[in-house]
């Protein structure tokens, strides 16, 4: 039986799409049949941020309209096995996604997929609506900021009231929170909120702290899935976060500020 | 017809719409059919209340007809009508009496009002157990963008009110949690209404109309997560600790 998984926020630039790639490429990695949808129609970008923007033909939106069948709208990635991309169209908007259409293309992923990733757009308009109505369960990506946090507490809202787990009455979609752009130092500081902080607003299980790393910019540019990047703290977090996702105990790393020893102050570094 | 005729956008204004309505008549509960001994006490009722006879509605009904005529052909509705009106009222229909009865005045052409057992209005409302009002509970946290209403009574939320949400009750309001949105209890006016919450950090407090924004608050060091309570004395709002 697929899983299907929305990753979504509310807020824009939280890092929903990096956490999209990089999560659906841990579990390709670790040997799920995964597949990740950009459902962010007319503002494509997973494409992009997966390498895969030059062998775009057909689009999530062709298939929802009938005009081209799965296999040939799927990207089959280059590096990892197991892992399939669903580009957005660029040229349409959110009305094209219907909820038949949705329901259908999920429908037949289900058949050959373990994990359906959904990457959601920001807001709580059609596009984030569409994205997770289908979930069973959804990763929230916040940043330790009180905007990202609050745009967070409505999109668990509308997970917990419009979802169609919500709505048949069925076992509510499972939450796991994933704090994104974390800088232990500054939270120390009181420049950011804190993980305590984050956790005792959302009230949610946490299921990984993604540092803040300039890797993450300079891969999202290279379009290669930050996971993949030996020797990334960030790449190192999401590995852990997946493993947590299939189960595994792991302690939170990336959360403290690490004490510089007196050789490591002596030359830098760290 | 009518419903479909909606759909046209371009379609005239109708000239009517039908919607149901209550009326209070009077009605008039016929024992007997001698056109003599009715017309009789007619024209004394009329003498007693002569206002009340001018061109009042009245509802016949046949239910308490003593003795059904023999024949039926001699009830003579159409006559019966006429001397209501000859005497300011203003018939509009029939109710009860037997089925031959009813078919007679349907020939007529009288409305048959429907049956008064069958409508169940006459029904007393059970008074016995008055139905006590339940506080709302909502045992989860209520998030941002969520607005919830306890009407009648208290509302209790088992867990923190989100910055951005909205608790309202009619009664008080009890959040065990931190209460960070807004809450507005006696939103009808109960000036007794009180809002109890562990930690004090809302964007507005309300009771009874009188408010105070997170600006006004301003709890003091010593204040700031502790369980506090807010009610009003002389039409303002006080802000205190729970336990003392």
């Amino acid at each position: 039986m697929a899983t299907v998984i929305v990753v979504t926020s509310g807020k824009g630039g939280v890092g929903k799409t990096t956490t999209s790639a990089s999560f659906a490429t841990g579990l390709a990695q670790r040997g799920y049949r995964t597949v990740v949808i950009d459902f962010d129609v007319g503002l494509r970008n997973l494409d992009l941020i997966m390498g895969c923007e030059r062998r775009v033909v057909y689009d999530f939106i062709n298939i929802i309209n009938g005009e081209a069948n799965l296999n040939q709208a799927l990207i089959r990635d280059k590096r990892v096995e197991n892992l399939h991309i669903l580009p957005a169209s660029q040229t349409r908007d959110k009305e094209a996604l219907t909820k038949e259409g949705v329901e259908r293309v999920l429908n037949e992923l289900r058949q050959n997929f373990e994990y359906i990733v959904c990457d959601s757009p920001a807001g709580i308009e059609r596009g984030a609506l569409m994205a997770l109505y289908f979930a069973d369960e959804a990763l929230v990506v916040t940043n330790p900021e009180v905007s990202s946090v609050r745009d967070s507490d409505r999109i668990l809202g509308i997970l917990a009231s419009r979802s169609r787990r919500a709505e048949q009455g069925e076992a509510p979609v499972k939450e796991h929170l994933v704090l994104a752009r974390y800088a232990p130092e500054r939270a120390d500081r009181g420049d950011m909120l804190s993980v305590e902080d984050v956790l005792e607003i959302l009230g949610i299980p946490l299921l990984g702290v993604i540092p803040e790393s300039p890797t993450v910019l300079q891969s999202s540019n290279a379009g290669v899935p930050v996971v993949l990047e030996d020797g990334s703290d960030a790449g190192a977090a999401y590995g852990d976060l997946v493993d947590r996702f299939l189960g595994k105990n792991l302690p939170h790393r990336f959360i403290t500020t690490q004490k510089k020893g007196f050789l490591k102050r002596l030359f830098g570094g760290g | 017809m009518l419903l479909r005729s909606s759909r046209f956008a371009a379609e005239p204004a109708p000239p009517f719409e039908l919607k149901g309505s209550l009326f209070t008549l009077t009605v008039l509960h016929l024992f007997q059919l001698d056109r003599v001994a009715i017309e009789r006490h007619l024209a004394r009722k009329v003498k007693q209340a002569p206002s009340f006879f001018n061109n009042t509605p009245v509802v016949i009904d046949l239910e308490d007809l003593a003795e059904p005529p023999g024949k039926l052909d001699e009830v003579d509705f159409n006559s019966l009508y006429d001397l209501l009106r000859g005497h300011g009222m203003a018939p509009v229909g029939i109710r009860n009496g037997n089925p031959e009865l009813q078919a007679v005045a349907r020939q007529a052409g009288l409305p048959m009002l429907p049956d008064s057992r069958s409508t169940g209005a006459t029904r007393k409302p059970d008074r016995s157990e008055p139905t006590p009002i339940r506080s709302r509970i909502i045992s989860h946290l209520v998030r941002s963008g969520q607005q919830i209403y306890a009407p009648d009574g208290d509302l209790v939320v088992l867990g923190a009110v989100s910055a951005g949400a909205e608790v309202i009750a009619d009664g008080n309001i009890h959040v065990y949690g931190a209460l960070r949105g807004r809450a507005l209890a006696g939103v009808k006016g109960d000036v007794e209404a009180r809002i109890f919450c562990q930690s004090l950090e809302a964007e507005l407090i309300s009771i009874a109309g009188r408010y105070r924004i997170s600006e006004e608050i301003d709890l003091g060091p010593a204040d700031r997560g502790k369980a506090m309570q807010v009610h009003l004395a002389d039409d303002r709002l006080i802000i205190d600790h729970l336990m003392r």
